[in-house]
């Protein structure tokens, strides 16, 4: 869990915190020296001041590494151990973090539990030791302070241990998990971000020396934190066992309904808080270290580092550089999507027409992309001048002027080849030649797009994913005629976007689309079969998806679904059948697209949060009713029926050479259609939940529905040799 | 023929070089001069002016310029005034200022602003229009009234009050009166925060100074000379542009009351004002909130003339440049010295007296160590070499506004007229005027001492 959010920033504020100090104690000098030469630690005394200075070799983010742990406290043995030292100061010599958390490379090097278990135990010890020190110490924090890091520039409180969400530096203020701020400086004698480190640290020194000669009080305001939970009264009302038990009920209750008992770190963190307030210190560090050895173990844990890992390598360009940066772009439609792009193009500095045909639906563009960049005025992560700076970089326009400058052109209009057709033919007449053309279509092959095309080698596919602002996955899709330098473009475009980019090759329905519609065709069937959707909801968010199977129906809109199952079905045959489209085509001539229209499988309105099914879908579904087949019908066998068909045509477009390995899948499944993050993407899934037993699974779904359940040659033939493995 | 002229031109490039120190005039632009200039003294605010409102002020500026220069107020083609908090009743305070202050209402007179560089650009407007032959005769200043600022009505309240004038039925007033909540009474004051960056200047200049690594003695040793020296200028009588105001209902003002030269010790003990608790800058060491107002009368040099005038010094190039309002917000005077410089074929070293606005003491030591820099040279102001450091001998030698007072609106006049009053009593030739605003904006201005 640590690991997946190592990498965040805090925002435009450097902080600090002051560990408990408990009054000066004189020591004999060792007479150790400090021109140890250390890789990842040094230190330099300043007055009376010791300044600590983490530093992993090699390395962007400082991370918790055995070297670092021992050289760490060697250094701070040393500082306890002098005389001439009455305080001191840790920083991290990067700018931009502090410690970033645990590195993932050395838990995913320990073979067993206790290695694990030991390794937490050494770094318990020196927070501990931090923690009891007998000099102030001040920890000087600028950027990224996560796990780990956190606990050793802070002591965490219940709720951001189990959440793990990134905190603001002013919001920790507050909380009172750090006593000061200091501004990022401007230019000076030096650059900004230099000498930001040193004014930190001059501050930080003057804190440190404050408090050694007890001219600064280590007392802190209460933070929110202490206010909120600690109250007078509650800090009394947890001196009693039976409050605390039901506080730990409560709290277990709230953690199991969000993670459905599919992540396993948050309850055990509750497990450890209990253990220590109810049994001490002592024992909740053991219990602590022993859970952290027991999780990093964990199926989930492994999926979970995969995806780090995955999500690493999709965030680079294996195009390289392309030869002209993208500084101008146009986007062609202004519906959800279009004004998605734009939102997250604008906000990065490029600028970008949003052209569409009619000014109601460029009003409605333009406003979608003004709410999106004002919502984020309103939690403050913007101020209103940026806002007002940001959007100035769109031009809403109904005509193709401008266009003569664009570097590259996102059409993302109705699904519709002719339409497509149309519109890359007009644009062609006024881009210049270097600009490229991408399609932001779900479905259709970019080659039958490109087939009018003048110069095919400049068109692409760029599948973004709704709502754009919020879902990470951009899918990119070349055609046999994409140039290279064309594909960089693309790739540079979406990293500026903060896209997490897999690369697949043309074909119908790319990789995500391909992978979704099978798994739909199931969806329908299985309502059909007398399935309720809220049940089925309940089914496909328990089994770890984030949205239910027949929400999401209704969230990516019938008629789209529809749309997908047509094509597709005609391309892929009986492989792709099984629920009967009819089904969506009835809803679609009754208006029930999903939420855009207020009905779908649900009911939508504005301001209700609840959902009620849409009673109308009753006489829909009994008229096309299924018997149940019982040997297959049962919750897991509903579930798994699902999550085979995905799995089976994920790899099969691993086979097929759409996709080119197998990580690219994994994201592509998590990221853009919410496969559950905890099985790690199909291919993790098959390799962790075994081949065998998946094929097992799909035969006996093949017996009872045919075709659409044959497993896959690629899958078979990592059953049959059980050291296939889609991850070495 | 070529070969002569090529000679000839190359003897006057030579002689450009060997003596810098020519007159700034340049063919076919008409000269201006400014004839005099007046202030009134620049009181703390909330003092006694507190009662007056700010064309009051302007008006008494510019019946001392009336009084010093005894110009016929029908030659005036034009006014223009600097401020910066608007009063809303006079927002032409030019105009009604010079109506009162018996100013022909045949003068046309407009109003503009630019932070605390708005007097400055009145000036430089009128400057304009006389080098373009618009005007002949242009009278330019500045004002502001610190002691009493619009607070408004809150956003809310405000649409409440609105919405009721244009209520037809005692129903619909009923009904917008039940919208009413307490909170819609809270006040809204004028920003005292840079609107884009919502940092207030005070926070921004502590920042400023520990990017330059100014350190806070370094800053209350530079206040306590400004202090020092203007107290010295006051108490020798150099300050002439001050002219006494009579205050309505008060004692005649004579002369400016924020002039307090303090010790170290004193100014050590101050807490920081923005960056609490480590930060440097402080009240003792920040120019203070301040009420004034200033004019000056700038002419064609050879309408001067001919009116029998004998003006203190030309206005010669000046320059505006505008930076990042968050990192650089007061670095105005470093950029812009050098460009007017250039402009003017000059060097730091042709210069006699600097009077740069002060704002902060961080701000000035800033600017000169971001002059002093080659680095910062290179890498923010894509110059190969350094600005170079104002000598501190001429720099300000008559206290500035940490001690004399900064009424945003009327700074910059004091400035030319402090340039061209020290060029007359030192001697010097070359003045040069700069200052930084809100909004990242900076000036810097050429004044040349008038041939005695």
């Amino acid at each position: 869990m640590v690991a997946c959010r190592a990498i965040g920033i805090l925002s435009r504020f450097s902080a600090f915190r002051i560990l408990r100090s408990r009054g000066y104690i004189c020591r004999n000098f060792t007479g150790s020296s400090a021109l140890l030469t250390r890789t990842h630690i040094n230190y330099g005394v300043k007055g009376d001041v010791a300044v600590v200075r983490i530093n992993s070799p090699n390395s962007k983010v400082n991370t918790l590494s055995k070297e670092l742990h021992s050289e760490f406290s060697e250094v701070m043995n040393e500082i306890w151990a002098s005389d001439q030292i009455r305080s001191a100061v840790l920083i991290s010599s990067k700018p931009g973090c502090f410690i970033a958390g645990a590195d993932i490379n050395m838990l995913a090097a320990c073979k067993t539990l206790q290695e694990v278990t030991q390794l937490s135990q050494e770094a318990q010890r020196i927070v501990e030791k931090l923690e009891k020190s007998t000099k102030p110490i001040v920890a000087a924090i600028n950027g990224s302070c996560l796990g780990g890091g956190l606990e050793v520039g802070v002591p965490a409180a219940l709720d951001m241990m189990l959440t793990g969400r990134s905190i603001r530096a002013d919001r920790a203020k507050k909380m009172g998990l750090v006593d000061q701020l200091v501004e990022p400086l401007g230019p000076g004698l030096k650059p900004p971000e230099e000498r930001t480190m040193e004014y930190l640290e001059e501050v930080a020194i003057t804190f440190a020396k404050g408090l050694a000669d007890k001219k600064i009080s280590p007392k802190r305001d209460k933070g929110l934190v202490e206010t909120f939970y600690f109250t007078e009264l509650t800090a009394y009302a947890m001196t009693i066992p039976f409050v605390r038990q039901q506080v730990y009920k409560k709290v277990e209750e709230k953690v199991r309904k969000q993670t459905k008992g599919l992540y396993p770190a948050p309850l055990k963190i509750i497990d450890v808080v209990k253990t220590g307030i109810e049994q001490g210190s002592d024992a909740g560090y053991l219990s602590e270290s022993q859970k952290f050895g027991e999780l990093v173990m964990t199926k989930e844990s492994k999926a979970l580092m995969g995806l780090y890992h995955g999500q690493v390598l999709c965030k680079k360009n294996k195009f390289g550089a392309p030869q002209k940066d993208v500084k101008h772009l146009a986007i062609l439609g202004a519906g959800l999507m279009g004004a998605g792009i734009a939102q997250v193009s604008v906000d990065k500095g490029l600028k970008t027409i949003l052209k569409d045909a009619t000014l109601t639906a460029l009003d409605r563009g333009q406003q979608q992309v003004f709410k999106g960049l004002n919502d984020k005025v309103k939690k403050k992560a913007l101020t209103s001048f940026e806002r007002d700076s940001i959007f100035s970089n769109l031009t809403g326009q109904l005509d193709y002027q401008g266009f003569e400058k664009a570097d590259m052109v996102i059409e993302a209009v109705f699904e519709d080849l002719s339409l497509k057709h149309r519109v890359l033919k007009e644009v062609e007449a006024v881009i210049p030649d270097h600009c490229i053309f991408a399609s932001n279509t779900s479905a259709l092959p970019i080659s039958e797009i490109a087939a009018v095309s003048k110069r095919p080698e400049k068109v692409i596919g760029m599948h973004y994913f709704s709502p754009v602002d919020k879902m990470q996955l951009l899918e990119i899709i070349t055609t046999e005629k994409t140039s290279k330098d064309t594909s960089a473009s693309a790739v540079a475009v979406g990293l500026k976007q903060g896209k997490v980019i897999i690369v697949v090759k043309d074909g119908p329905g790319f990789y995500t689309t391909r992978c979704l519609a099978p798994m739909m065709s199931e969806v329908i069937r299985i309502l059909q079969e007398g399935v309720d959707p809220k049940k089925l909801d309940s089914l496909t968010t328990s089994f770890g998806f984030p949205v239910g199977a027949a929400t999401l129906v209704d969230e990516v809109g019938v008629d789209v679904a529809k749309h997908v199952a047509e094509d597709l079905g005609k391309v892929f045959g009986e492989r792709f059948g099984g629920g009967n489209p009819e089904l969506l085509t009835q809803m679609v001539s009754k208006g029930f697209l999903g939420r855009k229209s207020g009905k779908g499988f649900y009911i939508y309105q504005e301001g209700v949060k609840r959902k009620d099914l849409n009673s109308d879908m009753d006489s829909i579904l009994a008229s096309l009713k299924l018997p149940p087949k019982s040997e297959v019908s049962s919750d897991e066998d509903i579930q798994f029926r699902l999550v085979t068909r995905f799995v089976n045509e994920a790899v099969m477009c691993l086979q097929e050479g759409i996709l080119a390995t197998p990580a690219e899948g994994d994201i592509g499944a998590v990221f853009g259609l919410g496969f559950p993050p905890c099985l790690g993407g199909p291919f993790r899934f098959v390799d962790l939940y075994g081949a065998q037993k998946t094929v097992d699974r799909l035969k006996k779904y093949e017996a009872a529905y045919g075709k659409q359940f044959t497993p896959c040659q690629l899958l078979a033939d990592h059953a049959n040799s059980p050291n296939k493995k889609f991850y070495q | 023929m070529t070969l002569v002229s090529g000679w000839l031109l190359y003897g006057w490039i030579i002689a450009v070089q060997t003596k810098t120190k020519k007159t700034l005039a340049k063919p076919n632009i008409r000269n201006v001069v400014v004839v005099d200039g007046v202030r009134t003294p620049f009181l703390l605010s909330g003092t006694s002016y507190k009662d007056l409102m700010p064309h009051d002020l302007a008006r008494a500026a510019l019946t001392g310029l009336l009084h010093r220069t005894s110009v016929p107020k029908e030659v005036v083609d034009y006014i223009i005034f600097g401020t910066v908090i608007q009063e809303v009743k006079t927002s032409n305070v030019a105009r009604e200022a010079a109506l009162g202050a018996g100013f022909s209402d045949k003068t046309p007179a407009h109003t503009v602003t630019m932070a605390c560089i708005s007097a400055n650009q009145a000036m430089t407007t009128g400057v304009g229009l006389i080098a373009s032959g618009q005007c002949d005769v242009i009278v330019a200043g500045g004002v502001e009234l610190m002691s009493d600022i619009p607070i408004r009505h809150s956003r809310k309240m405000r649409k409440l009050m609105l919405d009721l004038n244009k209520a037809k039925s005692m129903g619909q007033r009923l009904s917008l009166i039940s919208k009413f909540r307490f909170n819609f009474l809270a006040p809204e004051l004028p920003a005292v925060a840079e609107f884009s960056t919502n940092e207030t200047m005070g926070h921004s200049a502590d920042r400023l100074a520990a990017a330059f690594a100014v350190s806070r003695l370094e800053q209350d040793e530079y206040a306590l000379r400004s202090h020092s020296l203007a107290k010295k200028a006051q108490d020798e009588g150099l300050l002439s542009d001050v002219v006494p105001f009579k205050v309505p209902g008060k004692d005649t003002v004579t002369k400016d009351n924020g002039i307090r030269p303090s010790s170290l010790e004193q100014m050590a003990k101050l807490k920081p004002a923005f960056i609490k608790p480590y930060g440097t800058v402080t009240a003792a060491n920040s120019s203070f909130l301040t009420d004034g107002a200033s004019a000056v009368l700038i002419m064609a040099e050879e309408k001067a003339l001919a009116m029998g005038y004998k003006p203190k010094a030309y206005l010669r190039d000046f320059m505006y440049v505008s930076q990042d309002p968050k990192d650089q917000l007061l670095l105005g005077p470093t950029y812009a010295t050098p460009k007017v410089l250039e402009k003017a074929g000059l060097t730091i070293n042709d210069i006699d007296a600097f009077e740069f606005h002060e704002a902060f003491s961080g701000q000035i030591l800033a600017n000169f160590k971001a002059m002093d820099s080659d680095w910062f040279a290179e890498n923010y102001m894509s110059r190969k070499t350094k600005v170079g450091l104002p000598p501190l001998e001429k720099f300000n030698n008559w206290g500035g506004s940490l001690s004399l007072g900064h009424p945003f609106g009327a700074t910059g006049c004091r400035l030319v007229m402090a340039a061209a009053n020290r060029l007359r009593k030192e001697g010097g030739q070359y003045g040069l005027v700069a200052a930084c605003a809100a909004g990242g904006q900076g000036h810097a201005m050429i004044v040349e001492a008038y041939p005695k």
